[in-house]
């Protein structure tokens, strides 16, 4: 509670009522809502509107009211005074005052420019004439519908992306529409000239006229005093009635300037968003950050959450620059940009073209990794192409089928509907969680969402396995129009840290830390005691690292790996004892039969891990199972181990080449026990057949007559995944060091919750064999370092059957 | 009229974990977080029923195993965009022992 008395409130004064300030205020009133008192400047006569969604609004598409993000009410509801239709023209900085042209003085303690930016317009004659406008705000939309009612030829100046939107809506309205632009193609700045010229044939082909490589030299008045016509440098001319300026915008930093803040190209500002004056923070397109004033909402919006976060006076985060892509938002045409399209030395591009289809794809790469890219046509996979470039991941895996999109990349899984735009709203997105496309657009425009995270924690959506990731992005992107997903370039591992998983776990092991709390308070974490992701993943980093040394912390362990049981809908616990190798005997069995009876367990399943399952034990009773059963954990609770599957090998069956079940018995029981970044699930074959499908698995093993193949990295799971071939060994003993090492690895640089196949999409195949089979003194200490992990665990069932241990933890108190 | 009931010691709550108390056809989960503060939450998620009791705690919420709802333990409300009450029952720290009305849960939402 804010102890505060409401005169001792300090004051924050915010110029500009756009999108990047609002946000900046919205999420100011999650962290600290009764701080300041707030009051706010708006040179517009409106609410926060969506400014990214007037080309519908030109186009007929949506309607003003559609795209008003923040009404009214919500300024009043939030305490916030709002003054429309006042500029703001001075900043007294020793007085910390700021003055209105109608002289009004409001005094701050700190003061928020969000100024946004200005259009800019073509210093030539006839540039003042009445007719001539910008595109820029709801006034110049009112402009080009009015006129778009009254006169018949309009002129854009600019073929960018600004400029094509604006040709496009007047078009719509009835016009006859001519871009101008100096440059020899189309969106210089995001296309490169093939995907331009099929742009530009697109657009002649719904009635657009181009006048490229123009240069204008004078706007030429008509007899009423309005523009008439545009004459060029060449001699040409074009009638017009209507000129849109699009050639620009410069971010808006006449009050700085005027108040001596440092200026260049945008406000400057540090990484926090403060600028030269301490008490004055800057964000949105007025800002200069590094260098770049951006004109995207997306890092516009993450400028907004960390000016925020120092304005509530958290002090602990930092904005460090986006990647960003483009989209144009003009119905009926495909086109998506990101990064270094053009390329250049040191690069390589891979093309695809088809000018009869009007498809054009271009990707950039260099050192392995995408670095740009410009789709015309067929845009189903920038989201996509957008979070590898934007992750720096290597592609060289992927090269081969990069061009062909996701669902080439040997995925034959639930994520391979990939066409966001033609989904009906009651067709489904996300299946784990039930949600329609109708129900994520309705959140979309009515909650004013922006990114993944808020789609995920308001609908749902893509919050459980997340193959649906790329659907949501595209409705996002598809609704909320234009750029929109530009997370930063380095995840941190959740809501309470900056820091990314590498960071954490390479501070772990430099500074020896052997406690949740000590990570915690050595990376200045931002909640109390973390949550239930970043608990979790510590507390494996930490016993992951120091074996034997950190302690396991069972309240961050979740539920199934705290009892040792899978905990179901009804808040029972399920429970697989192990079989090694898909091995048991009569005697095992008769006890699972009388434990099943005894406990009135009411469902006994076969798995497909080649184990028995018994469904619905209650919490209680956990304990005296397991000393009934008397058979080891299986596991099938954890992050961990969970089974070998194998084939009868050459024991018995008439094709087997190698003792698979042997081999498989022999793996299970060598890396019992073992804790990983996720689930780990092994196979061992005895011949090419395969009938331990060891291409899905962590490690499949197949037994040919001339020795083992090891494979890696397979998953049967969300998204089916072939295993990838390793290496071909001779003896049991090389299977086992090999695996072993493979494990390691993954186990010391997987990301928590990352699979194998997620590992090793991540650091690149060539890498791992790098490590695994060129380095043999460093595979034999990965395995060693295995060994030595597994040599202190202990069976957690025998720890609380036999040892009494966490007996708590499964006794209910009564009252 | 508040009743309180003799639940347990504090340290036979382990911190940042829960312990479930039966109360006749009620079953209750008794938090104790990291500053010590115990808190007392019908054992039931507003979301599908989940049992609160086997989540994780952090500052003074709980998540739920089953979908990962956060709950505040002071008043058993899901926390935004999430909404829904787990019912909320007094519950007390005396000399080290913890004390737990079952008579008089509220829920926030009613």
């Amino acid at each position: 509670m804010d102890m505060t008395p409401p005169d001792k409130k300090m004051k924050l004064v915010m110029v500009g009522n756009g999108m990047a300030g609002v946000r900046a205020l919205e999420e100011l009133l999650k962290l600290a809502p009764d701080m300041y008192d707030v009051t706010v400047f708006g040179a517009e006569p409106h609410p926060n509107y969506n400014r990214i969604l007037l080309s519908p609004v030109l186009a007929g598409e949506q309607t003003v009211d559609d795209i008003v993000l923040n009404p009214l009410d919500w300024y009043s509801e939030n305490n916030i005074t709002l003054h429309v239709g006042k500029k703001v023209v001075k900043i007294d900085r020793t007085h910390r005052e700021v003055e209105t042209s109608d002289g009004m003085r409001v005094g701050y303690d700190r003061l928020l420019l969000a100024t946004g930016s200005n259009p800019f317009i073509l210093p030539v004659p006839g540039a003042d004439l009445p007719g001539v406008i910008s595109f820029r705000d709801i006034a110049d939309v009112d402009a080009m519908v009015l006129a778009s009612s009254q006169y018949q030829h309009a002129v854009v100046i600019g073929g960018g992306l600004l400029g094509l939107e604006a040709a496009n809506g007047l078009m719509k309205r009835g016009m006859q529409v001519s871009v101008v632009h100096i440059g020899p193609w189309l969106m210089e700045r995001q296309l490169d000239e093939p995907a331009a010229r099929l742009l530009q044939k697109s657009l002649e082909e719904k009635g657009m006229k181009f006048l490229l490589q123009k240069q204008t030299a004078e706007l030429v008045r008509g007899e009423s005093g309005r523009v008439c016509a545009i004459k060029f440098k060449d001699g040409d001319s074009a009638p017009a009635d209507l000129v849109v300026m699009a050639v620009g915008i410069r971010p808006n930093t006449e009050l700085a300037e005027s108040s001596g803040l440092h200026c260049n190209r945008g406000v400057v500002v540090n990484d926090t968003m403060q600028t030269f004056d301490p008490r004055i923070y800057s964000v949105g397109e007025c800002a200069a950050h590094r260098g770049i004033a951006y004109g995207l909402v997306a890092p516009l919006f993450e400028q907004a959450k960390v000016a925020a976060n120092h304005l509530a006076q958290h002090g602990i985060s930092r904005y460090q620059g986006s990647v960003t892509s483009t989209k144009l938002k003009v119905t009926g045409i495909d086109l998506f940009s990101a990064g270094d399209f053009m390329g250049g030395e040191g690069t390589e591009s891979i093309l695809y073209s088809d000018p009869i289809g009007g498809v054009y794809k271009k990707l950039v790469i260099r050192d392995n990794k995408l670095v740009g890219g410009v789709m015309y046509g067929d845009t189903v996979d920038g989201a996509w192409y957008f979070s590898l470039l934007r992750d720096g991941k290597n592609v060289n895996e992927l090269r081969d089928h990069l061009m062909f999109g996701q669902d080439h990349c040997g995925n034959l899984g639930h994520s391979g509907i990939n066409k966001a735009a033609s989904m009906t709203d009651d067709m489904e997105v996300c299946g784990c969680n039930g949600v329609c496309k109708g129900d994520i657009v309705k959140a979309i425009r009515e909650k004013g969402l922006f990114t993944l995270e808020d789609v995920r924690k308001h609908t749902k959506a893509s919050s459980s396995c997340g193959s649906c990731t790329g659907l949501v992005e595209q409705i996002l992107a598809v609704t909320a129009g234009g750029d929109y997903s530009a997370t930063p370039k380095t995840k941190s591992m959740c809501g309470c840290t900056e820091h990314t998983h590498e960071e954490v776990r390479a501070a772990i092991r430099q500074n020896k830390l052997l406690t949740i709390p000590q990570v915690q308070q050595f990376m200045e974490w931002d909640t109390p005691n973390g949550c239930a992701s970043c608990r979790t993943a510590l507390n494996y980093y930490l016993i992951s690292t120091w074996p034997g040394e950190a302690e396991d912390d069972p309240q961050s362990r979740f539920i199934n790996e705290r009892a040792h049981a899978n905990i179901q809908k009804d808040g029972t616990y399920s429970v697989i004892p192990r079989m090694w190798g898909g091995n048991t005997t009569p005697s095992e069995l008769r006890r699972i039969a009388t434990v099943a009876e005894k406990y009135n367990i009411p469902t006994v399943h076969v798995t497909g891990g080649q184990r028995i399952d018994l469904l619905g034990v209650k919490k209680e009773d956990l304990p005296k199972v397991w000393a009934d059963l008397d058979m080891p954990s299986g596991h099938a609770y954890g992050k961990a181990l969970r089974t070998v599957k194998t084939c009868v090998g050459s024991e018995w069956c008439r094709f087997g080449t190698q003792n698979s079940t042997q081999m498989g018995i022999d793996l299970e029981k060598a890396f019992f026990k073992m804790w990983a970044p996720h689930k780990v699930k092994l196979a061992v074959s005895g011949c090419p057949r395969n009938c331990a499908e060891v291409a899905i698995k962590d490690v499949g093993i197949i037994g040919v007559d001339s020795g083992w193949e090891i494979y890696v990295a397979g998953n049967g799971g969300i998204k089916t995944e072939v295993a990838q071939f390793l290496i071909k060994v001779k003896t049991e003993a090389e299977v086992m060091e090999y695996s072993g090492a493979f494990l390691q690895l993954y186990r010391e640089e997987g990301r928590y919750l990352d699979r194998t196949v997620h590992y090793v999409e991540r650091v690149g195949l060539d890498y791992v064999k790098k490590k695994i089979l060129d380095d043999h003194e460093g595979r034999r200490a990965l395995y060693e370092r295995l060994m030595f992990a597994l040599s202190v665990e202990k069976d957690p069932w025998v720890e609380r059957a036999k040892e009494g241990k966490f007996a708590q933890e499964f006794a209910a108190l009564t009252v | 009229m508040t009743q309180w009931l003799e639940v347990c010691d504090l340290t036979e709550i382990p911190q940042l974990g829960a312990r479930v108390v039966n109360h006749g056809d009620l079953t209750i989960a008794v938090f104790r977080n990291a500053d010590d503060e115990v808190f007392a939450l019908e054992d039931r998620c507003p979301h599908k029923g989940g049992p609160l009791s086997q989540g994780i705690v952090h500052g003074r919420k709980v998540t739920c195993p089953l979908h990962g709802w956060n709950v505040e333990l002071i008043s058993g409300c899901a926390v935004a965009p999430d909404v829904g009450c787990a019912r909320e029952f007094p519950v007390k720290l005396e000399a080290g022992r913890v004390w737990l009305d079952c008579t008089t849960g509220v829920c926030a939402a009613a």
